[in-house]
């Protein structure tokens, strides 16, 4: 079975034309970038299908197409909960009850809300602890890209790392966010576009649906577990030893649901920053939604290939995919095996490129990130106030080299993982579970004071760093995975282990907010909450728009089919 | 910003389409054995250029109307 792929003429001629495009968007929006406001919002001027689209894509780095392939593979449909109980509940939260703020504050970047709701070092320690994740993230994507394309094509490591970190430094050095938003919406129609043949051919090949419930009997059983466990999203989730996640119903939903998923979708700078961009209050709230849309349907395009490519794995006596270092199946490798398995030259050139693509702008997603933060939450605030918005525009793109230059050393710190995503819920575990405590109680409960937040947050994060020193996942020696302060807590797997951190942390920050709110007195006024806090701010009003625009409606319907999606896979 | 991202994106997809289409018409039968036996490439290309030539007319219409995404004002 040949695991590495061959590229045709054809399909570097698809690569050099998306490329050349991926360029080409930047040289064109270059004249654009008149001020900061430009380079770092999009002028405030995106429509809200470009934003929607970019939201989803932003995200949809390496951790996805890789990753949520790979859990396919190891766990099965549960891996849907990602969707149908993570992000998409936490979409819809964002659209209808934070975006108001976010959109309607005016505020510049997540940090500069926690600002002006709650003080200058609530912002400055989420700026700092944000500027380093999305470097950290983004150097976890560069390093993904350069380590795959070295096994599938024996492309040089350190030529991989320099070529793609250099189409996107000039990508966003000339046009800013808004060359990464289009570049994202290109990126997107690849993904889907590439891969949507993929799934078909695969899910044909092994005899459908149905075979390939039957064909994933064997998956589950040979390793302890019911016969259903691969394709039943839910019966398997009384008990932790029941499933191959090693998690119970309260820890995903509680954990991975309520968490990290509202901790990520709706206050991670980096995807709200694409609704930041819409070009109006009801384009912004809008912007979840439509990426809700085609994230509900997401779990076709990269777990589903997961399942098959695992199903074939056993099916072939396990030599379809390639072995990893522990002697199992290579899980991240499930998507490039499918493409050299399935696709002829030509549309594998489209494939590939989906894929190549989706790194690049995950790493792209974290440098304009990035890159906003740096330069108005830390240069602006602490370095060098009150200089021209010149300045700033030209702060903004050296920042984007300094990332970029930052993100490359980061990649050579991403391997020691197996699987990227559990590292990524792990860095998510300490940054933001507790920061969607303190949105929560900072949007919601006027009476949280800035000392709160602050103590809270660090809080918060002490809580889950104590907590990952004392819990460690069966198997897992004490170390970087946890357990290195003591092995007190003991959990059947890594997953488990950070979904209760999340919890731990979410809870201590949460509580610790609301003690020291209440030991503290007040230092904004209702006037200065205004536009801030939900009881302080008049109702958008969005009536007279048709049904299909108003996002309580469209939040409502998507809740709805997401519910049908979880009972279908039951 | 007076910037149609449908016009690069249907002209990507139009050129994609149109090779692929190409390559389908003309490359060797064998090589989509992988493929069980679909021409994928003429097959997938003609849903490519579909789709590339959808967002050109679109992005044409709409400079034509002399609104290519014409902002609303922001609130």
């Amino acid at each position: 079975m040949p695991h590495s792929l061959t590229l045709s003429g054809i399909d570097y001629a698809i690569l050099i034309i998306y490329f050349g495009f991926v360029l080409g968007i930047g040289w064109a929006l270059k004249r654009y970038m008149k001020g900061s406001t430009d380079f770092f919002l999009s002028g405030r001027s995106i429509p809200a299908w470009i934003t929607g689209l970019a939201f989803l894509s932003a995200n949809l780095g390496a951790q996805e197409v890789i990753g949520m392939a790979a859990s396919g593979a190891k766990y099965g449909i549960m891996t849907s909960h990602f969707y149908w109980v993570g992000a998409i509940p936490a979409m819809v939260f964002l659209a209808i009850f934070m975006m108001p703020f976010y959109y309607g504050s005016k505020a510049r970047s997540v940090p500069e809300y926690l600002k002006l709701r709650f003080d200058e070092k609530t912002r400055g320690f989420n700026a700092m602890s944000f500027a380093v994740m999305t470097v950290f993230s983004s150097g976890i994507s560069l390093h993904a890209l350069a380590k795959l394309f070295e096994t599938l094509l024996g492309w040089d490591y350190n030529m991989c790392i320099a070529v793609s970190a250099l189409i996107v430094l000039v990508y966003i050095f000339l046009g800013g966010l808004t060359s990464a938003i289009y570049n994202e919406v290109l990126q997107f129609f690849m993904i889907v576009l590439g891969f949507a043949p993929l799934v078909y051919l695969a899910l044909k090949d092994i005899g459908g649906w149905t075979a390939l419930k039957a064909k994933l009997v064997p998956v589950a059983t040979s390793q302890g577990f019911a016969p259903g466990t691969w394709t039943q999203s839910w019966t398997h989730m009384a008990s932790t030893s029941d499933n191959p996640m090693g998690v119970e119903w309260f820890g995903m939903v509680m954990g991975l649901g309520f968490v990290l998923s509202f901790g990520y979708w709706c206050t991670d700078f980096l995807v709200v920053q694409r609704a930041m961009a819409a070009n109006s209050m009801s384009a912004a709230r809008r912007t979840p939604l439509i990426a809700a849309i085609p994230k509900m349907l997401f779990p076709l395009l990269v777990i589903l290939p997961g399942m098959i490519a695992i199903a074939m794995h056993y099916q072939s006596g396990n030599t379809f995919l390639p072995k990893a270092a522990d002697g199992g199946p290579d899980y991240n490798m499930v998507i490039p095996t499918l493409l050299a398995h399935y696709l002829p030259a030509g549309l594998l050139g489209v494939g590939f490129t989906a894929l190549m693509a989706s790194f690049m702008s995950g790493m792209a997603g974290n440098v304009t990130a990035f890159n906003t933060v740096w330069t108005y939450d830390i240069y602006q605030s602490y370095i060098a106030k009150n200089k021209s918005d010149k300045h700033y525009l030209w702060m903004g793109r050296w920042a984007t080299v300094f990332g970029i230059i930052v993100s490359i050393g980061c990649a050579y710190l991403a391997s020691r993982f197996n699987n990227i995503m559990d590292m990524l819920q792990l860095v998510f575990g300490f940054v933001n579970a507790p920061l969607f405590a303190t949105f929560l109680l900072g949007m919601f409960w006027r009476r949280a004071t800035g000392h709160g937040a602050f103590w809270g947050l660090l809080g918060g994060t002490g809580g889950a760093a104590i907590f990952h020193g004392l819990a460690s996942a069966a198997g897992n020696a004490p170390g970087i995975k946890g357990g290195w302060i003591a092995q007190k807590i003991l959990f059947h797997s890594e997953m488990a282990q950070n979904f209760y951190m999340a919890i731990v942390a979410w809870v201590a920050c949460f509580v610790l907010t609301i003690l020291i709110s209440l030991a503290t007195t007040r230092t904004k006024t209702d006037a200065e909450l205004t536009g801030l806090v939900y009881s302080l701010t008049p109702k958008p009003k969005s009536e007279h728009e048709p049904w299909f625009k108003q996002p309580v409606t469209v939040g409502i319907l998507v809740l709805g089919v997401t519910v049908v999606m979880n009972v279908i896979f039951w | 910003m007076n910037f149609d991202l449908r016009l690069p994106l249907g002209l990507m997809f139009t050129l994609f389409g149109a090779l692929l289409t190409g390559f389908g018409l003309i490359s060797d039968p064998a090589i989509y054995k992988k493929s069980l036996g679909i021409n994928v490439n003429l097959d997938w290309g003609l849903v490519l250029l579909g789709f590339g030539v959808l967002c050109l007319v679109f992005a044409l219409r709409a400079r034509k109307n002399g609104n290519s995404q014409t902002p609303p004002p922001a609130s």
